[in-house]
């Protein structure tokens, strides 16, 4: 009893949904000062993205004409919920001493889940430009996750022995080094990187949300305390998807002494990556998007498995 | 089995509000059509009620972007009607006005289109670069936009020789950073993926449809009225109408680019050869008759046309932005396209959408219920009317 109120408080908590939300929050702060700053303007303070979302806390939620009102509502809420449960699953194995044993499988599983939730939603506003925006997200997931998933196993086949779990993994890392010293996880984590973009819906690969065409495409039927989950889903997701990639590549988290300023570092260097192709790059069509990630991206991601075959 | 997907009126893309139908199957555009009519103001009447010095100030403000074109177009026709000599300095101080303002208009167009792909960094970038130039408007005429610098006959106000190097010296930063932009934009390759081969408009189609400036330009036609029938003080310098033959997108924004080095060329030769004397001949009356202007607005040719009846106001007062002809030419280029490029294509031709209003008579189902020939007959029983009470 004990041990399913202490799961319950880890998932609505720490590392869960409240911890990873506002974690998540003040990392799209970081974002959009980086922004501001490389496209000279001033930026907001750090609060907006927390007084944004208590904001659209407070307003009406519009379920519009012909919609499908379970479905639109509830899509949002799985996406959200998913990404708390990866957050929680990566912090308690992160956290070393637990016994806690993370399925690589399920957490790639549960990361799909925010994009399969907007389709969803998406899909049951019955609006044109949504289920458009719902269309090209669909395009988009079936194109990175291929590449995406090859990476993740290329970290998989260099430990030994062979595991899926995440602990092994970070055990692996633990005795022997981090993965991202091998030529084979370096290019599985420029491949992880990429589809990152497209996963977080960052230029070049907002799509699915492309403002000037779309209207915010399978956001856009969203208002109110709606439209604050499916924001607060995407600044998780952007909190959740470095810190996978840390605790797979690089060693994983550290969060005492120094390893949790390494930790921190390991972040912002992720972070600002992605910031950084956000803010060079236009968005691309959705055909070249999935020629992108279904060529060079998946051949890339091959030839890092190969070489981790290899023993490279 | 097609899908309509509406674009306006209202939309992040459109400055204006106009409503465009995008008939598409999947992600390609199989159809458009473009519903014009929100936002039409009746300048052309109001022009008729007002005295020839007010409609200078009047015509500036049917857009804020090429307000110098449209009231030295004016002024061009009702000095076609007395036939007036303009003294050097008034048409040099007139083309340094004339070509700042296609700079910023220029500038302006490259910040938007990086907004519609998405890429903010040009888009702030652009506009910021697009802040000196209206300084140096500022410093030359008083206003950013809206600039009341042409009256018939000249201009309004003289300007102290100490501004020159300042603005000179702002042409020079503004050159480099259009290089920079320029490169920036040419050599990007996804920035490339998007406008290549995207939008066709083919030479023969930018005939036929009557395309203007740029847009024309773009698709290997060669017209610019500057070169073509030389107003101002474009004949006594040094410059070159900028043509690509891409057809598509990118060949439009190459000539955009291309264009705003050479207005910066024109410019610093205008400062430099710029004459002493008198800034404006005085226009005491305007004599019944008709007349004529047209020049080469950032968009394409502006033409006005006004009709005297010897009094003080204009009997008629016609007017035609450039984005009037190049507003349909979205049709041809959009066919066979996907979604994500319609709002681009659309936006390639710069479009001004309340300086082309027309009226527009809608039926109770809000669509425009009169046909061609409707219009040519009322257009027909119009110039009957005018001809009757001249």
């Amino acid at each position: 009893m004990a041990s399913t109120l202490s799961m319950i408080l880890y998932f609505l908590i720490f590392p869960g949904l409240l911890f990873t939300a506002a974690v998540g929050l003040l990392t799209t702060w970081v974002d959009r000062k980086v922004s501001a700053r490389v496209q000279w303007r001033v930026g907001p303070p750090w609060y907006q993205p927390f007084a944004d979302i208590l904001k659209l806390m407070g307003k009406e939620i519009v379920i519009p004409e012909g919609a499908k009102r379970t479905g639109f509502l509830l899509a949002p809420l799985a996406g959200l919920a998913a990404v708390g449960v990866v957050s929680m699953i990566l912090w308690l194995t992160n956290m070393r001493g637990t016994g806690f044993v993370g399925d690589l499988i399920g957490v790639i599983y549960l990361l799909t889940i925010p994009s399969l939730g907007m389709i969803i939603g998406a899909s049951a506003s019955s609006n044109p430009l949504a289920s458009v925006g719902a269309s090209r997200e669909m395009k988009l997931v079936l194109a990175y996750e291929l590449p995406f998933v090859i990476a993740i196993f290329t970290a998989v086949t260099k430990i030994s022995p062979m595991s899926l779990r995440l602990d092994s993994i970070i055990q692996y890392q633990d005795a022997n080094g981090v993965l991202l010293g091998s030529a084979s996880c370096i290019i599985a984590f420029i491949v992880c990187l990429l589809c990152m973009q497209a996963k977080l819906t960052y230029p070049p690969f907002d799509i699915p949300e492309a403002e000037t065409e779309l209207m915010d495409g399978t956001h856009m039927e969203y208002s109110g305390p709606a439209l604050a989950v499916v924001k607060t889903t995407q600044a998780m997701m952007l909190f959740t998807l470095p810190v996978f990639f840390i605790t797979i590549f690089w060693g994983g988290l550290k969060l005492t002494g120094w390893g949790l300023l390494y930790t921190i570092v390991k972040y912002v260097i992720i972070v600002t990556i992605a910031v950084l192709i956000k803010n060079t790059n236009p968005r691309v069509r959705i055909d070249q998007a999935v020629r992108f990630f279904c060529g060079p991206v998946t051949v890339l991601a091959i030839i890092g498995m190969i070489l981790a075959v290899a023993g490279f | 089995m097609s899908t309509l997907i509406p674009i306006g009126p209202f939309h992040p893309v459109l400055e204006e509000p106009e409503y465009i139908s995008l008939y598409v199957d999947g992600e390609t555009v199989e159809d458009a059509d473009i519903d014009l009519g929100r936002i039409h103001r009746g300048i052309e009447l109001l022009a008729q009620e007002k005295t020839y010095d007010q409609d200078t100030f009047l015509v500036e403000r049917i857009c804020g972007i090429c307000s110098a074109s449209h009231s030295w177009a004016a002024c061009l026709a009702m000095e076609d009607i007395v036939d007036v000599v303009i003294p050097d300095r008034a048409r040099y101080l007139r083309t340094i006005v004339h070509e700042l303002e296609r700079l910023h208009s220029h500038m302006l167009w490259v910040g938007l289109a990086g907004h519609i792909l998405g890429y903010w960094t040009v888009f702030m970038w652009g506009w910021k670069y697009r802040e000196p130039v209206l300084d140096c408007l500022e410093a030359i005429t008083g206003n950013r936009n809206n600039y009341a610098w042409y009256c018939p006959g000249g201009v309004r106000r003289d300007v102290a020789d100490e501004i020159w190097p300042g603005v000179l010296k702002a042409m020079d930063e503004f050159a480099v950073q259009t290089d920079m932009l320029l490169h920036a934009i040419l050599d990007d390759p996804v920035i490339l993926g998007r406008l290549k081969g995207v939008g066709i408009l083919t030479t023969e189609d930018a005939i036929a449809y009557g395309t203007l400036g740029p847009t024309a330009r773009g698709s290997g036609v060669p017209i610019d009225v500057r070169r073509d029938e030389p107003y101002g003080a474009y004949s006594e310098v040094d410059w070159d109408v900028m043509v690509q033959d891409g057809c598509d997108c990118l060949a439009v924004a190459a000539v955009r680019l291309l264009e705003m080095l050479e207005s910066v060329k024109i410019i610093k030769q205008c400062i430099e050869k710029l004459p002493a004397g008198p800034i404006a001949t005085e226009v005491r009356e305007i004599p019944r008759g008709e007349g004529i202007g047209h020049i080469e607005a950032p968009r394409g040719e502006t033409f006005h046309f006004i009709r005297s009846n010897g009094t003080n106001m204009p009997e008629r007062h016609k007017m035609r932005a450039p984005t009037f002809n190049n507003i349909p030419s979205f049709r041809p280029r959009v066919k066979g396209e996907s979604i994500s490029d319609a709002v681009l294509i659309f936006a390639v031709i710069d479009p001004c959408y309340s300086c082309t209003e027309r009226l527009a008579v809608l039926g109770p189902d809000g669509r425009p219920y009169m046909k061609g020939k409707d219009l040519i007959a009322l257009s027909h029983a119009k110039t009957e009317e005018l001809r009757k009470n001249s």
